[in-house]
């Protein structure tokens, strides 16, 4: 029974296309790749492709770097601290993900006061006056705001369970703080950091809401192609395809992520 | 060793400061008396008058509720299950099942979700269809918290309980259990509040009828932004708050336990 209830969604993905084209009688009798052709024949698409690739990859490290102070923070606290402090990560992260981007929308808003003082700020250099709101740069804070916990966690979780005498053994050895932390402590968080990484590079990946509600209109990502074609557009197979090929990217990266994290890749 | 503590703080609280500062933000200028989210001018709480008028929202909230709750309670019993069998019998495969939902972007998840609901189960999109697919994203991340406080732990412990005599059983309720109750704690708050959080599976899976909460909040957002916006959020925020709160004491007063049941 839990079997079944894991794979409807997997298996189900996998499916997709066939059924869809099967099932819509009237463009395409039968199978075709003539969505796949049409997808190839495209730059348009892969540039998109690409460009959430970036995304993706520049809110992954960004997180990584401001997750892993906290996480080790929290870690090394006092145990009676630790549950309030992680506490504290959690709270935001548990408001309505709307709600933190709505959040965004205001603070980068063309009245609001961070605006009027970058612009000012700005227009003290000579420079135009810029608009924060509806921009690559608004998408990307709103993709780490949204997923900076989905790092903490996982990293936390890895940190707290390292063994201090470790970081004593190599401090008796005669290692300094930062060999202690690049050859002791940082070989031992690499799973956090792969998990963590997988649990923010993915989402972000298909991300429509946020390019959706903070970017322009040239910000679109993989996961606004793919809503329109669902719900505006109504090309079901083209959406499929494409949904096919963000299925495949993902699969990779699950597949790389996880033979990197595969325990006992590291002699410390 | 001092000073690089300090650091630690610094950029910790710097972290800290960047995840409340927003939401501060939106519940001040709840209170505004603006019809704009710029300035502030002057306290009201004419927008939580607007809010409560609004049948249509509070019929959202209360169906948003009961999907959480009922995904929530499902996905943790099975989710805690399947991260002990991957565990025990060492499952190379069921993992990979297991986490495909949580390992696929949501909006594939969507589609496909509303893909198999309309021509699989032939199923009419609502209530029902929202619980099955809350249910099946909270499992993976259930899971995986699960499994990840078993694989650090130490197996010589249920060996001892083994050689002590423990029934499967006993092993499991007195050694496994307590041991992995933070964890299962953890991962019923999680699965609840991505239940109440999530937007995007809800977007594709919903029906005409009900109307949903982040539905509502979208609709809102994208066609006119007001404050009363900041009410709704305010006010949900307050919820979660409280239910984290709540579920503190209670996974307090069992960590107190803890102590007392590995003998």
């Amino acid at each position: 029974m839990v079997l079944t209830s894991f794979r409807l969604p997997g298996e189900f993905g996998g499916l997709v296309p066939i059924h869809i084209l099967s099932e819509d009688a009237n463009e395409n009798p039968g199978l075709t790749i003539e969505t796949y052709q049409f997808f190839f024949s495209d730059f348009i698409y892969f540039e998109i492709f690409i460009k959430s690739f970036a995304v993706a990859t520049l809110t992954t490290i960004i997180c990584i770097v401001m997750a892993y102070p906290l996480a080790s923070l929290i870690a090394r606290s006092h145990k009676k601290f630790r549950h309030l402090m992680i506490m504290l990560v959690v709270l935001p992260f548990a408001s309505n993900f709307l709600i933190r981007i709505y959040a965004w929308m205001i603070i980068l808003g063309p009245e609001s006061t961070l605006s009027h003082m970058i612009n000012s700020i700005l227009s003290f250099f000579g420079i135009a006056p810029v608009t924060l709101l509806f921009s690559p740069f608004a998408v990307l804070i709103g993709m780490i705001y949204v997923h900076l916990p989905f790092m903490i966690l996982p990293l936390y979780t890895n940190l707290e369970q390292h063994d201090p005498i470790l970081l004593d053994a190599a401090q008796d050895l005669g290692a300094s703080s930062w060999q202690r932390f690049w050859y002791v402590t940082w070989p031992q968080s690499l799973p956090g950091i792969f998990s963590g990484s997988a649990l923010v590079f993915i989402p972000v990946l298909g991300m429509f809401a946020i390019p959706d509600i903070l970017g322009g209109t040239s910000d679109i990502m993989i996961g606004n192609l793919i809503k329109d074609q669902f719900l505006s557009t109504r090309d079901w197979p083209f959406g499929s395809t494409l949904s096919i090929m963000l299925t495949l990217m993902v699969l990779v990266i699950v597949g790389l992520l996880s033979w990197l994290a595969r325990p006992g890749t590291r002699t410390i | 060793m001092p000073l690089r503590h300090f650091f630690l703080w610094i950029i910790s609280l710097l972290v800290y400061a960047f995840l409340y500062i927003p939401l501060i933000i939106v519940v001040v200028f709840s209170f505004n008396d603006s019809k704009l989210n710029a300035e502030w001018a002057g306290f009201t709480f004419h927008w939580y008058k607007v809010l409560f008028n609004n049948h249509e929202m509070l019929l959202a909230a209360r169906n948003s509720l009961i999907i959480a709750v009922s995904a929530s309670i499902l996905a943790t019993i099975l989710g805690t299950m399947a991260g002990l069998a991957i565990h025990r019998y060492q499952l190379k495969f069921l993992p990979f099942l297991a986490f495909t939902p949580v390992a696929m972007p949501e909006i594939l998840l969507g589609v496909s979700l509303l893909l198999f609901f309309l021509q699989v189960l032939n199923l009419t999109l609502g209530m029902l269809s929202i619980i099955i697919a809350h249910t099946t994203f909270c499992i993976g991340f259930v899971t995986i918290i699960v499994r990840a406080r078993l694989q650090g732990m130490d197996e010589s412990i249920f060996e001892a309980a083994r050689d002590l005599g423990a029934t499967p059983w006993q092993t499991f309720r007195h050694i496994t259990l307590p041991l992995i109750r933070s964890a299962i704690i953890a991962g019923a708050l999680m699965s609840f509040t991505l239940s109440i959080d999530d937007f995007v599976i809800t977007f594709f899976t919903k029906g005409v009828g009900e109307p949903i909460l982040p539905i509502q909040i979208y609709t809102m957002i994208k066609v006119a932004v007001t404050p009363e916006v900041n009410a709704i959020s305010t006010l949900l925020m307050l919820l979660t708050l409280t239910l984290i709160i709540i579920a503190t004491r209670f996974d307090t007063s069992m960590l107190k336990g803890d102590s007392k049941q590995p003998r």
